[in-house]
């Protein structure tokens, strides 16, 4: 069985269709890049499989472990192990970070049927993800986001992906806002979280991303369809000649 | 649906009617006769078995009254109050007088229970650490004066705190056992001509906590007190005087509920306080007043006189409220700041839902040289609701140095309601530095869906954001009190927050 499937997806915004019937196909361990220009369709994508109200399906399904996705409530997809690392993470003032994490992975326990995790044990489990990924331990005592840098918002969603360890990650244009540095950082993180059971999905504009985290499969997105797929050389290709190819085929 | 349209569906279908203390206690009471006049006054006055000057007081106040008209200018609404049909008194019908807490009607006892109010006198709390300078006791005791509609039935820990000579009574008994306090401080920070409210309370004030810390005297215990509004169609009209002497500490906290009713109860107290030379009061609230229903009828209309005169050089008044309910609530509460190098706090955590009305805020004038005050309003509107923060800061030309700082936040949830910052800043002096800052958010639908992505449900996602916006004033709160105020916070925010 595929970990998650979307077949034929339809989607309208305000009466405005989106995705004119997309499908796609992830299996366990396996890296997805879609990439495409502006307004092509791929964060809609990332928002649907969440579950970002203000979507509405109008045509085709999306399985997670041969589950009807979109008959659960995005806290629920969350606690099954559908992860969305954001492109503009908000801030939330006065919630300390690992106060904000313990809640959500409380939350998500909960609904799983498990015991919640207590504080000194959960304090324990975060600093030693944190470590591994070389984040500081002073960013869990700050507010969510509150004052962070570009690249802290983005290692922030690295550090929640790896305590949550959901089965699948999609990645919204995780390179939007980093200088290079930063964006070596956070694909580090995302490398150390590939594993052969999980999933990643990664959305990006840019090729450059790529570069860091090489992806198994890379769909070319337009107009609201998948134009194009292939492996990892297909992003190279487009950097070289653009997405306008693309533009006629859609 | 989009998540906020949820969450005012929510607020919409649940909301006010979860009012967790809107219980009645069916208790015989001694009622004055409905309506207001001369003889109302002349009859609590008799009831309370006051003296002279006591009664002259009110009488004064009474005819004042009567020439007032009712103040127009808050942002609220509401249908014109008839004051005759009102009663002015109500008393749970003694058998005998009472000399213990076991002679207290039983039922009673079940209210302040079912409240989770002890008035048996036990530590309430065991293994709570003691304020910062507290006595260090193991167990935090805190005393609790118990007022139900028009009369205090029960005070707790009158030994413990006699011994510190610490005075904590109902303000009827202080009339009587130390005429000389009351008649010297009584009126003299809200004095019976302040306004049309403030005069009304003077005139037919029943009953109220009576508190004098003497000099150098650390309360050895948090006090508090509990006020209830029974009866039907009964105001209630507090009066509550602390004075804290030379180099003296008191925190005290009141805590307010009333039975759900279609018809709107009146609620207008009056609390003064004085602080002498080096002395602190630090007096919080909770106020959980019935809020009326989710069409907006019944509640109570609270129109509050809060003021604390800093009289003394280096003293402290700090305020800190957390107001959740009442139909109306028109509260300012305020400091004087007479004495050189003193300093007034305001810390006010005001929600409103369905369809309340809150126009609250504090005034701080600086009189004396060096003065300082500060401001933190947080003002959390749901619903169909109007919160309005209304705050004054002034500077005599005299208080050279004076400094303030203000910050009013308010948060949105819905897009159904309303929130209004009024501030007022007079500085007739070059020397005063005023800061204010404000700001307007809503709870927005990126916030929710980011904290629901990460597995939480709706309720604990607007809970969690809603608690992060209030921390710095919850902090402001005895610990105990905190616990108690964040869970008032979620209930009153309905069904949107676990």
């Amino acid at each position: 069985m595929s970990l998650l499937e979307v077949k034929d997806l339809q989607v309208r915004v305000e009466e405005r269709e989106i995705l004119h019937g997309l499908s796609l196909t992830v299996n366990p361990g396996e890296v997805h890049a879609i990439m495409g220009p502006n307004g092509s369709g791929k964060s809609t994508l990332s928002h649907v499989i969440a579950g970002k109200p203000g979507y509405e399906v109008t045509g085709g399904q999306i399985l997670f472990k041969g589950e009807d996705l979109l008959e659960m409530a995005p806290n629920e997809r969350a606690a099954k192990g559908v992860f969305l690392a954001f492109q503009y993470p908000v801030e939330i003032p006065g919630v300390t970070t690992w106060n904000f994490l313990h809640a959500a992975l409380n939350a998500q326990r909960k609904a799983r049927g498990e015991d919640e995790i207590s504080s000194p044990a959960f304090l324990k489990k975060v600093r030693e993800v944190a470590k591994s990924l070389n984040i500081p331990q002073d960013m869990l005592k700050r507010g969510v986001n509150v004052g962070f840098s570009g690249g802290e918002k983005k290692r922030n969603e690295i550090l929640q992906m790896a305590l949550f360890e959901p089965a699948v990650c999609i990645l919204d244009e995780m390179d939007s806002g980093l200088d290079i540095d930063a964006l070596r950082i956070a694909a580090d993180g995302v490398n150390a979280l590939r594993s052969p059971e999980r999933a990643m999905v990664v959305i990006t504009h840019y090729q450059r991303l790529l570069n860091y985290i090489l992806p198994d499969f890379v769909h070319v997105m337009s107009k609201g369809r998948v134009v194009k797929s292939g492996g990892k050389e297909l992003a190279l290709e487009l950097e070289e000649s653009g997405y306008a190819q693309f533009e006629d085929a859609a | 649906m989009p998540a906020v349209q949820e969450t005012v569906e929510r607020v919409r279908r649940i909301d006010v009617d979860q009012y967790r203390y809107g219980f009645e206690t069916l208790i015989e009471s001694d009622k004055a006769p409905k309506g207001l006049s001369e003889d109302t006054v002349r009859f609590i006055s008799a009831k309370k078995d006051e003296p002279a000057w006591m009664l002259e007081w009110r009488l004064e106040a009474y005819r004042r009254w009567l020439t007032m008209t009712e103040p127009t200018w808050a942002r609220v609404n509401y249908p014109k109050i008839d004051y005759q049909d009102l009663y002015y008194y109500s008393a749970p019908k003694p058998k005998k007088t009472l000399s213990s807490i076991d002679e207290i009607d039983p039922e009673i006892l079940k209210t302040y229970e079912k409240l989770g109010i002890p008035l048996r006198e036990v530590a309430v709390l065991e293994g709570v650490e003691p304020p910062p300078g507290g006595p260090p006791s193991a167990n935090r005791k805190i005393a609790v004066d118990a007022v139900f509609d028009s009369v205090s039935v029960a005070t707790t820990f009158q030994k413990e705190l006699k011994a510190a000579g610490v005075i904590f009574m109902p303000i009827s008994e202080a009339i009587r056992e130390h005429p000389e306090l009351v008649q010297k401080y009584l009126g003299t920070v809200v004095p019976t001509s302040d306004n049309y409210f403030a005069t009304l309370n003077s005139a037919v004030f029943s009953d109220g906590s009576f508190v004098y810390v003497p000099p150098g005297v650390r309360c050895p215990m948090e006090l508090s007190t509990y006020f209830r509004i029974n009866e039907r169609n009964t105001g209630q009209f507090e009066r509550t005087l602390i004075i804290a002497d030379k180099g003296s500490y008191v925190s005290y906290l009141e805590g307010c509920t009333a039975p759900q009713r279609d018809e709107n109860q009146l609620h207008a107290a009056v609390v003064e306080l004085v602080t002498l030379d080096d002395a602190e009061i630090k007096y919080s609230t909770v106020q959980n007043w019935y809020p009326g229903n989710s069409e907006g009828k019944g509640g109570i209309y609270n129109f509050v006189t809060k003021r604390g005169d800093c009289r003394g050089r280096n003293s402290k008044i700090s305020w800190t409220q957390v107001e959740t309910g009442s139909a109306i609530t028109w509260k300012y509460p305020s400091c004087i700041l007479r004495g050189d190098n003193s300093s007034g706090e305001f810390y006010s955590i005001a929600i409103s839902n369905g369809f309340q009305q809150v126009d609250s805020g504090t005034k701080m004038i600086h009189l004396g040289k060096n003065t300082s005050s500060r401001i933190i309003s947080k003002g959390i509107a749901a619903g169909k609701s109007q919160n309005t923060y209304r705050g004054l800061v002034s500077a005599h030309r005299k208080a050279t140095g004076a400094r303030n700082y203000t910050a009013c936040d308010s948060l949105l949830i819905g897009d159904k309601c309303g929130a209004h910052t009024v501030p007022y800043v007079e500085a007739k002096n070059s020397s005063a530095t005023f800061e204010h800052e404000a700001t307007t958010s809503k709870i927005s639908e990126d916030v929710l869906f980011y904290c629901i992505q990460r597995g939480l449900s709706q309720e604990e996602a607007v809970g969690l954001v809603v608690n992060g916006f209030v921390k710095d004033v919850l902090q402001q709160l005895p610990m105990e009190f905190a616990v108690e105020a964040q869970k008032l916070i979620s209930i009153s925010l309905e069904g949107s927050v676990g």
